[in-house]
């Protein structure tokens, strides 16, 4: 494919980031491309945390712009820019710990819902539903019987509230994303209570219940041994052929050389290449700023 | 929902933990259904109940009077004080000093707007043209109170919920002492010093004519009250178990991650902060309405920290621990009247040994016992 | 709205207010040394002062004082009642820590757990001394007379007003050089910037813990004696609406900024008379509640800014 006939879905338009008298990122442009894997990869200290952290909007660069999806990123409360389309994951895990995991995912699909405090409470808004998502009456027990066909009843007269119909739907599409990223057995377990690796999939269903346009992986390998690295590459293979964007930083060559489709290289806050797998590997500049590190990526 | 892990669990650290709650958790649906129907009942049948001992409590109303009913009714007040704190303290996590301020706001709406002898009724009364007789519908008092209540939230947690939660609580205990500051000084609205008489209740102002909500017989404001406290804690539950209360959790736990997953945390906190203030407003109104006379001492900054204290005492975010740390804290001074010089006193250890040596309260719920026996658990061992 | 009266006397209005200043200038230090370092609003101190005000008030009577002693008395009567004073209320701060916060801290609580601890404390001690000295006010003998010792046009400055404002400026000046200047201050910068890499440096931190407890209730011992001096009362609950005010003043200043406390402290207090003139002496402490609230909506980090550890004090 080439870049003609793709959108940008990202763009870091000449970013310059200051901190007192250090320049953090220094004039860096690239696109992000709809449907793209891209890796950005850099020595340590490069600006690769700085420059995800200008293009989530923690901070705002001294010069230059970032449009996500033709709107401006920069200046925008987090909040704002989950609901623009944007999720990430951390460096450093945060989830939820006293959340349970079925739970941590919930709270990412609430970013979508539309009820809110007063919905919550007072559930007026209804929603004719089909009669297949009616409350089933399957009790042996003569009294519940009755009370679920008055519930039934009820659903059918005066519908759902939209309440009810957003947490069943938020529950299963949460479920859904525990098995995609192959933890739906731990559904129920207290976050701070699951395995690393379990932690950082858990982190991704999160990210991903928002329904994000762009998916930003912060160093997802971190601590994986190499059989964990591979079903890794899997899991951000099979995003991708949902047909999510995905940017994933990354110290690890190998990792990033496997799943993506371009990379951009930074170090000491510049852009020094940008291009396929293969031009980067190869790029005098990349293998020069490499050279001292090749034991810690490999 | 995490009923369901147990499951696999193991079996000897189950045994452990068999508590009555869980017990109770263990229940099929309908059978817990049916014994809270049973305690339900039994709370409508109290004040009828007679202990000798307990339930003879004295009055100053009438000599030898019995005033079980009039202390069921604070009770009840009071539970529903700690109810709407909860939801700033235990599922919210901001720490408000200053509640009484949300229970004067509503006392003093009541008392402003449905009053005959307020100088507020007596302005629009000029002003319009009406009767001396007139005054606002207690009902319509019931919206003006929750209303009011609700915007004097807003307007002390818009500056300050974005900063830290210290700087909350002294705002709050600031706001608490000053609306009693305000109240008392603007005589020309509030009545001042002197109070206001005449509130009225559901049946209008007080009089001798009044067949259910008089002064005498409190059974039926205790009646009153217990249903109010019951609704409250069906739409409190409702939030609970809602993406309120995830969001509310998520920010507890994590808010910059809860920002970055779509939770905006300053409008879940404001949201928790305005709902307090309302349910503090509507206890407010019916401690007012029952009175029938309030005054600004009433309403000093103490009662804010026995606010606090019960939810504190009883355990945060557990609905069920509040109410019975309110129930407690209302009963137990009554109780022991002869010991009212020392109440306060009695207060302040509690909190401080609860702290201490029982952070997460006497009853606490489940998930926040969890969250603070971890952080013990976190403390490296040289310390 | 009475401006004639507040810019015919401008100037004494302000002398007044800054009288008044000092003393919420000086229980401001406490705060803002704790919170400095720990991060902590140590509700309890506006309690630690009013132990001060009781010390100085039980000395006097101890000693017999009576009104107008003579020079001599006067200072003998001044001194006893500061060590008095700074003794029960550095006392009461270190206990305070030792009792509650110590074991907070090694039980590693949440902040909730320490300002609901700090909320029981101040009430367990407010409450003792209800119950033990009664709830009435309590007058002191008046051991400074009121004497005007200056007098610029229509402005007049009293005897205890120049005391009042030199001491805690002076104070305030050996407390910035202790800090600033000292082994001890050096130790106290160094955990308040970073309290884990300052132990891993051999800093005790517990150690420089108690000592800002220590110097917070010296300083807050001293201003109940000027408070004892100034309005020869004091009451059980004394504490509560200073120590919310001291509290204004340090935010005001900017928490943690030990100058921000001084100049927070003397603004507080003139912005007080200023509003006390312009309306009635009830609405004061209301000035002061606003003055709060403007103060965090608009410039949450005071007018000097925060950090003990960063800047010069």
């Amino acid at each position: 494919m080439s870049d003609l006939t793709r959108t940008v879905l990202l763009d870091v338009d000449h970013v310059t980031l200051k901190f007192g008298g250090v320049v953090a990122l220094n004039d860096v442009s690239f696109n992000i491309y709809r449907g793209e894997i891209l890796g950005l990869i850099g020595p340590n200290g490069a600006g690769k945390t700085t420059c995800f952290n200008v293009m989530t909007g923690v901070y705002k660069p001294t010069s230059g712009k970032v449009t996500f999806d033709g709107d401006k990123i920069t200046g925008r409360r987090p909040h704002e820019i989950n609901h623009m389309g944007v999720a990430r994951t951390f460096q450093n895990i945060r989830l939820f710990p006293e959340m349970t995991a079925l739970e941590n995912v919930m709270v990412g699909t609430d970013s979508r819902h539309k009820t809110s405090v007063v919905g919550a409470l007072f559930r007026l808004y209804r929603v004719r539903v089909k009669p297949e998502e009616l409350p089933a009456v399957d009790s042996d027990n003569g009294f519940i019987r009755f009370t679920q066909q008055v519930r039934r009843w009820g659903a059918k007269t005066f519908g759902l509230s939209r309440h009810t119909l957003e947490e069943r739907a938020g529950e299963r599409k949460s479920l859904d994303l525990l098995r995609f990223v192959g933890i739906e057995h731990r559904a129920n377990e207290e976050a701070r209570n699951l395995p690393y690796g379990d932690q950082r999939r858990l982190e991704i269903a999160r990210a991903l219940a928002t329904e994000p346009k762009l998916l930003c992986l912060d160093e997802p390998a971190a601590g994986f041994n190499p059989a964990e690295k591979e079903d890794l590459l899997q899991l951000i293979r099979r995003i991708r052929d949902l047909g999510y964007t995905v940017l994933l930083i990354e110290h690890d060559m190998r990792l990033v050389m496997g799943v993506t489709d371009r990379i951009v290289v930074l170090e000491f806050g510049k852009k020094i290449a940008e291009g396929s797998p293969a031009e980067v590997r190869d790029n005098p500049k990349v293998i020069a700023a490499y050279l001292g590190e090749t034991a810690d990526a490999s | 929902m995490t009923t369901d892990s147990k499951v696999e669990r193991d079996p000897k650290v189950e045994r452990k933990r068999v508590s009555i709650g869980d017990r109770w958790r263990a229940l099929p649906k309908w059978q817990r259904w049916l014994g809270f129907a049973a305690f339900v009942a039994f709370l409508y049948y109290l004040p009828l109940l007679g202990i000798p001992g307990l339930t003879w409590l004295r009055t100053d109303y009438i000599a030898n009077g019995n005033n079980w009913a009039g202390v069921l009714f604070t009770c009840a007040v009071y539970v529903l004080i700690a109810l709407g704190l909860n939801v700033v303290i235990g599922l919210a996590g901001l720490l408000d000093l200053g509640y009484v301020g949300f229970y004067a706001v509503g006392a003093y709406s009541v008392a402003l707007f449905g009053s005959r002898q307020s100088p507020v009724v007596q302005a629009i009364q000029d002003k319009f043209g009406l009767s001396q007789e007139w005054a606002m519908l207690w009902a319509v008092c019931i919206i003006i109170a929750l209303v009011l209540a609700m915007i004097s939230g807003v307007l002390l947690g818009w500056p300050t919920l974005r900063l830290r939660g210290d700087y909350l609580a002294i705002v709050t205990l600031g706001f608490g002492e000053i609306i009693q500051r305000v109240v008392r000084n603007s005589v020309s609205w509030s009545g001042g010093p002197a109070g206001i008489a005449a509130i009225p209740g559901p049946e209008g102002a007080p009089s001798a004519d009044n067949k259910v909500f008089g002064l005498l017989d409190a059974k039926p404001w205790y009646w009153l009250a217990l249903s109010v406290v019951l609704l409250i804690v069906f739409l409190v539950r409702r939030l609970e178990n809602s993406r309120v209360g995830r969001a509310w959790l998520a920010v507890r736990e994590d808010e910059d991650a809860a920002a970055v997953m779509g939770v905006y945390p300053f409008k879940f906190k404001l949201w928790a902060f305005a709902i307090g203030a309302a349910l503090g407003g509507l206890s407010g109104l019916l401690f007012a309405s029952r009175a029938g006379f309030i005054e600004p001492n009433q309403f000093n900054a103490q009662l804010s920290i026995l606010f606090v204290a019960m939810v504190v005492v009883g355990g945060a975010g557990n609905m069920a621990g509040v109410a019975v740390g309110a129930f407690l804290l209302a009963y137990l001074p009554e109780r022991f009247r002869d010991f009212a010089e020392w109440r306060f006193l009695v207060f302040g250890l509690a909190l401080v040994i609860v702290m201490l040596i029982r952070p997460q309260g006497l009853f606490p719920s489940r998930r926040r016992a969890r969250e603070l026996q971890d952080r013990r658990e976190e403390v490296p061992a040289g310390v | 709205m009475n401006f004639d009266e507040l810019f015919g006397h401008l100037g004494q209005h302000t002398v007044d207010g800054l009288a008044k200043g000092s003393i919420y200038a000086l229980v401001a230090l406490g705060y803002t040394l704790v919170y400095g370092v720990l991060k902590l609003i140590n509700f309890a101190h506006s309690e630690v002062f009013m132990v001060g005000t009781f010390a100085v008030l039980g000395t006097w009577t101890v000693m017999g004082a009576t009104n107008n002693p003579g020079i001599g008395m006067m200072l003998v009567f001044l001194a006893a009642g500061l060590v008095a004073g700074a003794v029960a209320s550095g006392a009461t701060a270190v206990a305070v820590e030792r009792i509650a916060y110590k074991r907070l801290r090694t039980m590693n609580a949440p902040p909730l757990a320490f300002l609901i601890t700090a909320i029981g404390l101040s009430l367990v001690l407010s409450e003792a001394f209800g119950v033990w000295q009664g709830r009435l006010v309590k007058g002191m003998p008046t051991i400074v007379p009121q004497e005007v010792v200056f007098q610029i046009g229509n402005t007049a400055i009293t005897n205890t007003q120049l005391i009042t404002v030199v001491a805690a400026i002076l104070m305030m000046i050996g407390l910035d050089v202790f800090i600033n200047r000292t082994r001890y201050g050096r130790g106290v910068r160094a955990v308040a910037q970073n309290p884990d890499t300052a132990a891993l440096m051999g800093v005790n931190k517990d150690r420089v813990i108690m000592l800002i407890f220590l110097l917070g209730g010296l300083l807050a011992g001293a201003a109940a004696l000027l408070y004892s001096v100034r309005y020869g009362n004091t009451r059980f609950n004394v504490g509560f609406i200073l120590g919310l005010k001291a509290f204004t003043a340090a935010v005001l200043g900017g928490i943690g900024n030990l100058r921000g406390a001084l100049v927070g402290g003397l603004v507080l207090g003139v912005i007080e008379v200023y509003a006390a003139t312009l309306t009635s002496s009830n609405w004061e402490d209301v000035a002061a509640f606003v003055v709060l609230v403007v103060v965090l909506l608009f410039r949450p980090t005071g007018l000097l800014g925060e950090s003990l550890g960063r800047a010069r004090a």
